[in-house]
C-alpha cells in the first residue's frame, strides 16, 4: 500500500495473461473519474513491461507505480483526463 | 521568407490600407476552421490489419494486436479475407485447427504428423495449453475486440466464394467490404499488417 495516493478501484486480473491485463486496464480506466487511481492486481509477468508501455502510449493516463511482488505484480494507474 | 517584395500585389485591397478588423476577424473565423478540420479528422491513430490465415495458431496474432491496440485508442479495421474469414465465422472459429505438418518445431516428425487423425492430436493438444495457461480463446478476444470497438469486416468476396451467409458471423460483423475498402484503411492507418 503506498500512502502518495488513495485507490479508488481495484482490477483483479490474476491468471489472465496477453493481452488481457491491458486490454482490462484501459477498461477500467474509462470507468474512472478524472484523478482516480486504479490498482491492477496481475500474475502475468510480461504485465510490467505491458502496462508501463501501453500507460506510455496512452492518452490521458499516466502510470504512478508499479510494484513486483512474488506472485503478484501490482500496477497503479491515474486517469489524468 | 521574401523580404524583397515591398510591393507585393494583394489580391483585394491596396497594400498600404491595413485590413479592417472585421477583415481581420472574418481571416481568423477561416483559419480556426481550417485548423478544427486539420486536426479534428486526424485525431485518432489508426491500425489497419488483414488477417488471411485460419489456423488457430495464426488466429491470435491479429486479434492479439487489434484488442491491444484499441486499449491503446487506435481506431482498428480488420479485414478478414480467405482462410483468415473463419476466424469471424461463430461457428467455425470455436474449432479452428492447429496443422500438424509443415511445421518442424512440433513434436512429431513429418512423415508421422501427415497420418489422418494428427491435425486433431495436436489441435486438442493445443487447446488444452491455451486453457491450462488461461490464455484468452479465440471467441474471447473477438468478443473483448468488438466491446472495444475493433471494426472486422469480412470480404464479401471471400464469403461467396466459401458460400457462407451473414448470418453465420459474429454480431457486429461488416459484411460487403471489399479489397479497395481494406486499401482505403490503409492508406489512412499509421500502422497496416497483413497477417
Amino acid at each position: 500500500m503506498n500512502a502518495e495516493f488513495d485507490i479508488a478501484e481495484t482490477l483483479d486480473v490474476k491468471g489472465a495473461s496477453c493481452p488481457m491485463p491491458v486490454v482490462k486496464t484501459k477498461s477500467a480506466t474509462d470507468d474512472l473519474d478524472t484523478g482516480d487511481v486504479l490498482e491492477v492486481l496481475a500474475t502475468d509477468p510480461g504485465s510490467m513491461s505491458d502496462i508501463d508501455g501501453w500507460a506510455a502510449g496512452t492518452e490521458g493516463v499516466e502510470l504512478v507505480d508499479q510494484e513486483e511482488g512474488d506472485d503478484v505484480y501490482k500496477h497503479y494507474v491515474r486517469k489524468t483526463e | 521568407m521574401s523580404t524583397d517584395t515591398p510591393d507585393a500585389p494583394s489580391d483585394d485591397a491596396p497594400s498600404d490600407d491595413p485590413p479592417s478588423r472585421a477583415e481581420l476577424a472574418a481571416r481568423v473565423d477561416e483559419l480556426e476552421d481550417a485548423l478544427d478540420e486539420a486536426t479534428s479528422a486526424d485525431d485518432a491513430k489508426k491500425m489497419s490489419i488483414i488477417a488471411t490465415k485460419g489456423t488457430l495458431d495464426m488466429a491470435y496474432p491479429p486479434l492479439i494486436l487489434a484488442s491491444t491496440a484499441a486499449a491503446f485508442g487506435y481506431e482498428v479495421t480488420v479485414f478478414h479475407t480467405f482462410w483468415g474469414l473463419d476466424i469471424l465465422h461463430e461457428e467455425r472459429s470455436k474449432n479452428l485447427k492447429l496443422s500438424s505438418v509443415g511445421n518442424p518445431n512440433m513434436p512429431v516428425p513429418n512423415a508421422v504428423a501427415a497420418l489422418p487423425g494428427m491435425d486433431r492430436v495436436t489441435t486438442k493438444m493445443m487447446e488444452k495449453k491455451i486453457a491450462d495457461n488461461d490464455t484468452a480463446t479465440i471467441e474471447e478476444l473477438i468478443e473483448t475486440s468488438l466491446d472495444m470497438g475493433v471494426e472486422f469486416q469480412a470480404c464479401q468476396m471471400t464469403i461467396d466464394l466459401m458460400d457462407y451467409d451473414e448470418a453465420d458471423f459474429y454480431d457486429g460483423v461488416t459484411t460487403g467490404v471489399g479489397a479497395a475498402t481494406a486499401l482505403q484503411d490503409m492508406a489512412d492507418a499509421d500502422i497496416q499488417l497483413l497477417v
